[in-house]
């Protein structure tokens, strides 16, 4: 886990650096630094002032109006919805197929860790039109779903499908390891102990994967708000009703309307530099959880 | 409560951990499990806790079939090599956690909980640590406390996997002592696993040695080390020296050596292997004598009260390697130097047949053996 690896390789680079005989000459070190900085700078540092210069340039009324005009409003509360129903569900399945595969042995186990990086593997393009193909007028189970006025591809469900499957892996991938690290031991300890199955994972395992499971849910909030190529494709694009937050920008951005465009942005910018700061606090949290545990 | 398993039989793959093991361990002893790692005794610990589970036969436990119990019904205390504390949680909540997932009826409450713990923290000498985390405890502590979370909800057995495995000599040797004694204040059915035969010879009141996952030999302490069973048990208890030779006119022929041997039934030139502890050695300082294996004294180690020489083979194509272990007064008035030659008796021997090895399998454990004498027969 980052987390770990980081505290491990903390003290060991110190001695490193400070030593004369593992040092590197002062010139790598600084146009290391120089490279770095720049690449920083250009790519990341730049794009993020522009969002912000962009959306505040023709003033704060402007800005505020793009911001409250009833499209931009829906669109907000849509991707807050998305966000809402598929977060947790993630959440459940994140922590299930962790579980799953940690705790347990069982055939398949192999080809279930594999699948469960599909989406990561996937274009998202793809990932919206296997659901278009699945629930769409006319795919697999369109017939049906018309007969019985179920509407999912060009409606809000269909936007949750696409958000779960492109966001599945994050949970998942941020607890195997923490608890393949962990093993199987407390477990064990707290079943022979007379503890039922639930008062297991809720007082034993549950603590102890703490710190882990709210990074992954943070990451998976963060891309649940931001997906954008799977979205795009099940959404249909109507305006006040299918949109969520990255598909109103580019509505706008395609009407030449950049100040609202760009204050939309601004928004999911935003919410990008929340998730890091909550990040790095419950990073900076789980590195004290770890220093506790080494203490002797 | 007594335990038994009868045909006990687990695999992994092709690996056989428990090849038909059948045991009883009566009501109130101590028992250790011993034997080298891989023999299948943690294996049989965590079937009889239902933590694994058998490919065949059963555990009965007070005579009652229980091998298709479940864990939490089987009652029992079990305490892990690393102890497997709660991370999380302090020593009082880590030992209060068994009577707190207890069903709402058998729950005690607060105040009844409070006692019972601090009843335990007592019992382990742990009281004044109750609010410590076990990341602020040492290897010994924590594994009190793991004791003490186990025998919180009164179970039926004790069931210790390698307990002190993972603590360092001087705290192991505290520790075995303090487990003898709690033991024979509590007289709960206990089977501890340990590959230290020291340990197992120390604390347990009963000695199962098993090996390649079947059992060799079940005994007291002193009955499996002054009598051993088999070959295996004679070098896993202790030093020993081997002598591979064949049976002549009660006479062990090792090479154109000849050792006296004492009645046996082995029949004319059967071959046989003959093992001796290295205390019931003697060394002849005339090399000249008709009796006794040569060999030139290699090193002499007066330590305390007895005097180690190590010896090697003066006979034969392969170095062998003898041990002898005499009363200090004794290799002084021998008066021993570095390459002399001597000759080695004993009035003690005893002997077993060569049991067909199948491939892989080991006759001895590695490094207990001393003297190799398998050439030149």
């Amino acid at each position: 886990m980052a987390v770990t690896v980081a505290t491990r390789w903390t003290a060991h680079s110190r001695r490193f650096e400070a030593s004369a005989a593992t040092r590197e000459p002062a010139w790598v070190k600084g146009i290391l630094i120089v490279v770095a900085l720049a690449f920083f700078s250009l790519f990341l540092l730049l794009p993020l002032v522009t969002v912000f210069a962009e959306a505040l340039r023709r003033g704060w009324e402007v800005y505020l109006a793009a911001l409250v005009e009833p499209d931009a409003l829906s669109a907000i509360t849509l991707t807050l919805l998305v966000a809402v129903i598929a977060v947790p569900l993630n959440l459940v399945f994140g922590v299930a197929a962790a579980w799953a595969i940690t705790k347990f042995d069982f055939p398949g186990k192999q080809l279930l860790t594999t699948l469960i990086d599909l989406p990561f593997s996937v274009s998202p393009v793809i990932a919206g039109l296997i659901f278009v193909l699945v629930f769409g007028a006319q795919g697999w189970f369109g017939p049906w779903l018309i007969e019985n006025n179920i509407k999912i591809i060009f409606a809000v469900p269909g936007l949750v499908l696409a958000t779960v499957f492109v966001t599945f892996p994050f949970v998942a991938r941020e607890l195997i390891p923490l608890m393949q690290a962990q093993g199987r031991e407390e477990e064990e300890a707290a079943v022979v102990l007379g503890a039922p199955g639930w008062k297991t994972f809720w007082y034993v395992t549950l603590p102890n994967i703490k710190w882990g499971l709210i990074y992954g849910v943070i990451l998976c909030n963060a891309r649940a708000m931001g997906e954008f190529g799977a979205v795009s494709v099940v959404s249909g694009h109507i305006r006040g009703l299918t949109n969520t937050m990255p598909l109103h920008v580019e509505i706008l951005y395609n009407e030449y309307q950049f100040a609202a465009a760009f204050a939309v942005a601004s928004l999911l910018a935003l919410l990008a530099l929340v998730t890091l700061v909550i990040k790095s606090f419950v990073e900076w949290r789980g590195r004290q959880a770890m220093n506790a545990g080494q203490e002797l | 409560m007594s335990i038994r398993v009868q045909n006990i039989v687990k695999r992994f793959g092709n690996f056989v951990a428990l090849d038909d093991v059948t045991l009883d361990f009566p009501q109130g002893q101590l028992v250790g499990l011993l034997g080298p790692s891989g023999c299948g005794k943690t294996t049989l610990l965590r079937i009889i806790a239902g933590l694994e589970s058998a490919d065949g036969g059963q555990v009965f436990l007070d005579g009652e079939d229980a091998s298709t119990a479940h864990v939490r019904e089987r009652q029992v205390g079990f305490v892990f090599q690393h102890y497997a504390l709660f991370r999380h949680m302090t020593v009082f909540d880590n030992i209060a956690f068994g009577l707190r997932v207890k069903p709402r009826k058998q729950r005690p409450n607060a105040e009844t909980l409070r006692r019972r713990v601090h009843e335990l923290l007592e019992l382990v000498q742990m009281d004044s640590l109750a609010t410590r985390y076990p990341n602020q405890l040492s290897g010994g502590q924590r594994q009190r406390v793991a004791l003490a979370r186990a025998l919180a909800v009164e179970p039926r057995v004790l069931l210790l996997d390698e307990p002190f495995g993972a603590l360092d000599a001087k705290v192991r040797k505290e520790l075995r002592r303090w487990l003898r004694q709690l033991h024979e204040t509590l007289h709960i059915t206990s089977i501890f696993v340990t590959h230290d035969q020291e340990e197992a010879l120390e604390v347990s009141d009963q000695v199962v040695l098993m090996n390649h996952g079947r059992v060799e030999q079940i005994g007291a302490p002193a009955q499996v080390y002054e009598q051993p069973a088999t070959p295996f048990v004679y070098g896993f208890l202790g030093a020993v020296n081997l002598f591979h030779g064949r049976v002549h006119d009660n006479q062990l022929h090792v090479g154109a050596d000849r050792l006296p041997l004492a009645d046996n039934g082995f029949p004319a030139d059967a071959e046989a292997l003959g093992f001796v502890r290295p205390h019931e050695l003697e060394i002849d300082p005339d090399p000249l004598g008709k009796e006794g294996i040569t060999a030139r004294v290699a090193r002499v180690l007066a330590l305390g009260a007895t005097a180690r020489v190590e010896l090697t083979g003066a006979n034969g194509q392969s170095v062998r390697h003898y041990e002898v272990e005499l009363p200090r007064e004794r290799a002084a008035a021998l008066q021993l130097s570095v390459g002399q030659s001597v000759r080695l008796k004993s009035a003690r021997i005893r002997l077993f047949a060569p049991e067909p090895q199948p491939a892989g399998r080991t006759l001895l454990p590695e490094g207990s053996l001393i003297g190799v004498d398998g050439e030149g027969i």
